[in-house]
């Protein structure tokens, strides 16, 4: 089997340094008493603690000194993310930007956006959102229909997207449009743009989750002008930046830690009050369950740790990435269906325990898990092919 | 050379070796029961069962990581051999001041905290004890961890037993008798540090390296499979549910690929227990579900005596039960997790 690898990597002494760095950032962060560690980490919007962690040197920091970034290893980034992650920080308000946006508008993105945004990021008081899914075009990506015309020195936007996750509170997106023939590959005339969310001829409208949050929503675009140099990469290569950049987003710990919370939540819990038995150790399902979650905790680590190496390499292992998030994903949505079977708790946002309000959030959030970013469907199809079936 | 590409140089020459002398044939007469003495013969002439013992000592002196990687490779081939068990008991007892043992060796299976009772003292010492599932213990030199009355630990070395044992082989047909120490005369040397996790620990890091190389073979027969059969005017492969299997089976022989790395990266080090817990027991689960699956796309053909994938799954559905199965390492993982704290995991994950 040649098709992937997972090849074992010493993290540098800067990552190992960063660690340090974040951990007390965040044991400071801990004691305010709006930090609560059991919520859905990098979907919990808090600009507060983004712009404390900007003022800390944690967000852009593999960007180059003059945008404000740290100019180190992207084994950095990855180090800062985990930490963030487990320590179930409210992080999500820059963490698209910081992941995606930024990295995009640094590769493809003109000299003035280059300028007039990446610092602001690294401030963390500048938000991205997604521009990509569309009602017709889920997983079929190349489906996308809205568009984007030329007129001069500028673009006319016009159509919708939807699952937009933070678009009534970032302050940009990045659209992929269509502005030319698909071609026989369907990949072609595609072209990605920068939208400020606060312009004219943009429209937001929330759509609420099942569990009655707010985080996604329909953008429609009517006439949006947007200057030629709010363009990212070339016109028609849209398909190859999106792609190329979906192993940052699918090989990191933001697609196993997703509900990490909630086992640190389930331990506190058997140790407190293992179950109504008159002997108050954990017994032994109790252990071995901890013990086989740990254990694929533990190997997934390994293997994001392995991909982040590849990519800190400059290669694009898309297989590998697919790979943590199939198997990262199946492990996110594993967790609340076994701890609910450890402890006999009611899962209640109304609960007194942090462990039946973190179950709570974890089971109503779960099936998100398998679906953005790439439904494990889509995932499994793309590890076969890369198996070299088909 | 740097070393990392001295072990992708010996790991290439193993393969090699191995691909043109583990076949299909030596694998079905060992399977029978027969030492494969020729088999034996080939691996010893290249110096692997010496792999891990220094030079000075005669062996080839490579680091425990690049000599267990050489397993993996074994695994592969399905080498019907002591050959993990003979590198591991030479390594073990070489460190204890020993010479290397001529011939192929073994370890006893013992989980931290179990005993072999030992009377007497000095070089020559007495053991009792009933030992279960000792890897072709009929005719390899045994090595056991010991403790005296004091709770001192002893390596003990006792040659092949005079009379064979009963019979005892694992689902793949490898020798696993059972053997009753009654006085059993045995060298004894201080246990060196190597043995501090206890001879299980050793062992399932052995296992755990073989059962990923077996993975990846099954899987590699697996693939070529659906691609060739032919059903409904197209190859299986082609089908989603069939791709969908494979990519889950991939997913777990990846997991099981990072958490054998990690007792390389652990090996003979402090951590070394944990590491080797949490891969015997990731990788004993993929094992079984890498087992299902590429059966499951072989369809009935293999299901037959006449395919070579069952000398695979064989060994995976033996090697996940033997030296602690999924739940016995399981279990400890979780003890130590939960004596220890929520809090304390990730930094346990995630290094101090």
């Amino acid at each position: 089997m040649q098709a992937f690898r997972f090849d074992a990597i010493d993290l540098p002494q800067e990552a190992i340094a960063a660690r340090a760095r974040v951990r007390a950032f965040l044991a400071e962060e801990q004691t305010r008493r709006d930090f609560v560690a059991y919520r859905n980490s990098w979907n919990s919007f808090d600009p507060d603690f983004s712009r404390r962690a900007g003022a800390a040197g944690l967000i852009g920091v593999t960007w180059p000194g003059e945008y404000g970034g740290g100019a180190q290893s992207s084994l950095v980034r990855f180090v800062i993310t985990a930490e963030m992650l487990a320590a179930g920080a409210p992080c999500g308000a820059h963490w698209i930007a910081d992941r995606q946006s930024g990295p995009q508008i640094l590769r493809h993105g003109s000299a003035r956006a280059r300028r007039e945004i990446l610092p602001r990021i690294v401030a963390g008081e500048c938000y991205f959102a997604i521009g990509m899914s569309e009602p017709n075009s889920g997983s079929d990506l190349a489906a996308v229909r809205t568009s984007a015309k030329r007129d001069g020195d500028e673009w006319v936007i016009n159509g919708q997207k939807i699952w937009t996750s933070n678009a009534h509170r970032a302050h940009y997106l990045i659209a992929l449009t269509r502005t030319g023939e698909a071609g026989p590959d369907r990949h072609g005339g595609l072209t990605q743009f920068i939208v400020d969310l606060a312009r004219p001829g943009v429209t937001v409208r929330p759509i609420r989750n099942l569990a009655g949050g707010h985080e996604f929503n329909e953008v429609f675009f009517d006439d949006y002008r947007v200057p030629d140099d709010r363009r990212v990469g070339g016109v028609g290569e849209g398909w190859r930046m999106v792609t190329s950049e979906l192993a940052f987003e699918r090989s990191g710990p933001d697609r196993f830690l997703s509900d990490y919370r909630l086992l640190v939540e389930l331990i506190e819990r058997l140790r407190e009050n293992p179950d109504p038995r008159p002997d108050s150790r954990p017994d032994s399902r109790q252990e071995i369950i901890i013990g086989r979650l740990v254990s694929h905790l533990a190997a997934l680590l390994r293997m994001s740790t392995a991909v982040a190496g590849l990519l800190d390499r400059g290669e694009n292992p898309a297989l590998e990435a697919a790979l943590v998030k199939d198997v990262g994903t199946a492990f996110e949505r594993e967790i609340p269906e076994l701890a609910r079977l450890l402890v006999a708790s009611q899962p209640s946002f109304d609960a007194e325990d942090p462990f039946s309000q973190a179950l709570a959030q974890v089971m109503l959030h779960a099936p998100s898990f398998t679906l953005r970013g790439g439904t494990r469907e889509i995932l499994r199809g793309m590890i076969a092919r890369g198996l070299g079936l088909r | 050379m740097a070393s990392n590409e001295i072990s992708a140089i010996l790991r290439e020459q193993t393969d090699r070796l191995l691909a043109e002398h583990a076949t299909r044939e030596a694998l079905a007469a060992a399977d029978g029961g027969a030492w494969p003495a020729a088999l034996w013969e080939v691996v010893s002439k290249a110096g692997l069962p010496l792999a891990m013992v220094a030079e000075e000592k005669g062996g080839a002196g490579l680091a425990p990581a690049a000599a267990l990687a050489l397993l993996r490779r074994a695994g592969y081939h399905a080498l019907p051999l002591p050959l993990g068990e003979t590198m591991l008991a030479n390594a073990l007892w070489v460190a204890a001041g020993g010479e290397p043992i001529a011939g192929p060796a073994t370890l006893a299976p013992t989980m931290p905290g179990a005993a072999i009772e030992m009377t007497g003292t000095g070089g020559k010492t007495a053991l009792h004890g009933r030992l279960a599932g000792i890897p072709w213990g009929e005719r390899a030199t045994l090595i056991a961890l010991v403790r005296d009355a004091d709770g001192g630990q002893h390596l003990a070395l006792l040659p092949p037993p005079a009379t064979a044992p009963s019979p005892l082989r694992n689902l793949a047909g490898e020798p696993r008798p059972t053997l009753i120490l009654d006085g059993a005369v045995a060298d004894i040397r201080p246990a060196p540090p190597l043995a501090k996790s206890g001879m299980c620990a050793l062992g399932a890091a052995l296992r755990a390296q073989q059962m990923v190389g077996a993975m990846e073979h099954a899987l590699d027969h697996a693939l070529a499979y659906a691609n060739e059969r032919q059903q409904f005017g197209r190859p299986i492969g082609k089908f989603q549910a069939v791709q969908h299997m494979l990519a889950e089976a991939a997913g777990h022989f990846a997991a099981a690929t990072a958490a054998a790395d990690g007792v390389l990266a652990a090996f003979g080090e402090d951590d070394m227990l944990l590491a080797v817990a949490m891969a015997k027991a990731r990788i004993g689960e993929a094992a079984g579900k890498v087992a299902e699956i590429t059966h499951q796309v072989h369809g009935a053909m293999g299901f037959t005596q006449e395919h070579t994938l069952h000398f695979l799954t064989r060994r995976l559905w033996s090697w996940r039960d033997e030296f602690g199965n999924e739940a016995e390492w399981q279990r400890l993982i979780g003890r130590h997790v939960l004596d220890a704290g929520g809090a304390a995991l990730w930094p346990m994950l995630a290094g101090a």
